[in-house]
């Protein structure tokens, strides 16, 4: 069975809404409608997203972590907001897992937005049916892509590469490993919903010096940082300029 | 949650009418009345599960497809709502033309009698099953929607009952009492246990970072979104705390005494707004845990 997913690196995140903003671009523009916006440009802006990036500040000032955390649909293996769904509009693909909804089916009751616990779902004001990320679910298939570019706009757009796309049921998969080497973590875990996303953790980032790497542990001339002198005849670094 | 006035009408609107044929129905099993009282009884009855019906279309934002949440039934208490309440509907209708045409009505009141109970268990349990509204997920929801159903019902049973001058007004306002008391019992009893609960998720587990202090700085929106509009009522603690007193009274101790008063109309209105109010405090107490999300806009 596969089941195809995201995985997140918040390690690598920085925030940059390129995800965002790509996906808005990609799939408001695609034979299932567009996204609507009201007052884009006005006092109070709003409008559907399948994707938004949070921040959150971990810590207490000075010592403090900027957390840039892209929220969409989980896809969970177990989604709440599918049983919940009275006409069917709201299914789970069998073949890869995705969970859709059927714009020409939803009634726009709102009841599996109710029935996800990661608010992943908003009703588009305009066209009155539930919305939610689809995985492009209209690219990753298209054959008319190059083999390349059959991904979800967001992985595409991610400058940073912190959104990895893959079968997460597939041991091999670029994914299944991400999760598993690099402690890949599923949200709200305590609801059962088993989110076929995961989160790849903030980790420590830093270098690590040893004395040798600043001073030579064999220097010849015992002396720091003074070295000697080069003859003018000897080629300089650059071979170009000469004592 | 953010109430919606159609929920809210729709939830008490039937729940009324629901109880309001259980009484008749009581009545009819227990002393007998006459055949007008049961036929208008009847018609009252279907008005109120009408209105409410129609309350319900407003909540959706396809109404025309209304037709299609009939599938789910196997899985969806909203669908099995759906079902439930037109054969309710039908069920009284026929009770009441039984009665007009005189024809023999025990089959059509069990069978609605049943409906009613059914309906009262899907209309709750579509607010009961979803675990992660730690308010609703109780089996006093369900206690809840059918005691405070029949309470109003009953009510409007005397009310009935007393305008029609009819002997049963009596009894019938006792019972309404009984009813109204019982609920104040058992929606006493949800409101302790939700002063007592405790949220099973928190910031660390939505966002999946083990710090004790986490602040959201941005939500991925400069202004509102529909995560911010749906799932809060969007007015302070001590709105909240108005509305609870406010539906204690007005559900349960005024209309309790208005109908030992003798005014059992008076009090089925007060008890119906009353309960309205439960209702918006209903919604509005349940604690998404989305809203974890949505803490700061910017």
């Amino acid at each position: 069975m596969t089941q195809l997913a995201l995985v997140i690196d918040l390690n690598v995140c920085v925030g940059c809404h390129a995800c965002v903003t790509s996906c808005k671009q990609w799939n408001t523009s695609g034979a299932a409608g567009y996204l609507s916006d009201d007052n884009p440009y006005g006092a109070d802006p709003t409008g559907t997203f399948f994707n938004r990036v949070q921040t959150f500040e971990v810590g207490e000032f000075p010592n403090t972590e900027t957390v840039h955390f892209p929220k969409s649909c989980l896809h969970c293996e177990d989604p709440p907001c599918v049983p919940v769904c009275p006409t069917g509009a709201s299914y789970k693909r069998v073949e890869d897992g995705i969970v859709l909804v059927d714009y020409d089916k939803c009634i726009g009751c709102k009841y599996c937005s109710w029935a996800c616990p990661y608010g992943a779902r908003e009703i588009d004001a305009h066209q009155k049916v539930m919305k939610k990320c689809t995985l492009c679910v209209d690219r990753i298939y298209d054959q008319a892509l190059p083999e390349s570019e059959r991904k979800p706009a967001c992985v595409l757009a991610c400058p940073t590469s912190a959104r990895i796309f893959g079968d997460v049921h597939d041991p091999d998969s670029a994914a299944s490993k991400a999760i598993r080497e690099q402690g890949g973590y599923a949200l709200m875990p305590e609801w059962g919903t088993q989110p076929a996303n995961h989160y790849l953790p903030r980790r420590r980032t830093e270098i690590r010096i040893h004395p040798d790497e600043l001073e030579r542990h064999d220097n010849p001339l015992k002396v720091d940082g003074l070295l000697p002198r080069p003859s003018s005849k000897d080629p300089a670094l650059d071979d170009v300029t000469s004592w | 949650m953010r109430p919606a006035l159609s929920v809210i009408l729709l939830t008490t609107l039937i729940g009324a009418g629901q109880g309001l044929f259980l009484a008749l129905v009581s009545v009819e099993a227990l002393s007998g009345a006459s055949r007008g009282f049961f036929v208008i009884g009847a018609a009252i009855s279907l008005v109120l599960l009408g209105a409410g019906l129609a309350a319900s279309f407003f909540h959706l934002g396809h109404p025309e497809r209304a037709w299609r949440s009939a599938a789910k039934w196997r899985t969806s208490w909203l669908s099995r709502e759906v079902i439930v309440l037109p054969a309710f509907m039908a069920a009284v209708f026929a009770w009441g033309v039984a009665h007009w045409l005189g024809w023999p009505t025990l089959g059509f009141a069990a069978a609605a009698a049943l409906l009613a109970l059914a309906l009262y268990l899907c209309t709750a349990m579509i607010y009961a099953c979803l675990p992660f509204l730690q308010e609703w997920h109780s089996p006093l929801t369900v206690v809840n929607y059918l005691v405070l159903g029949c309470a109003s019902g009953f009510t409007l049973a005397a009310a009935w009952a007393g305008l029609a001058a009819h002997a049963v007004a009596a009894p019938l306002a006792a019972a309404a009492v009984g009813w109204t008391l019982l609920g104040l019992a058992t929606r006493g009893a949800s409101l302790a246990r939700n002063a007592r609960l405790k949220a099973r998720s928190n910031l660390q587990s939505a966002i999946g970072v083990k710090h004790p202090r986490i602040a959201q700085k941005a939500q991925g929106a400069i202004a509102g979104s529909f995560n911010t509009r749906e799932f809060f009522h969007g007015r302070g603690p001590g709105t909240l705390r108005k509305v609870k007193w406010l539906f204690l009274v007005g559900a349960f101790i005024l209309p309790a005494a208005l109908l030992v008063g003798g005014f059992p109309s008076l009090a089925f209105i007060v008890q119906f707004a009353g309960l309205m109010a439960e209702r918006w405090f209903f919604f509005a107490q349940a604690n998404h845990p989305q809203n974890l999300y949505y803490q700061a806009v910017s």
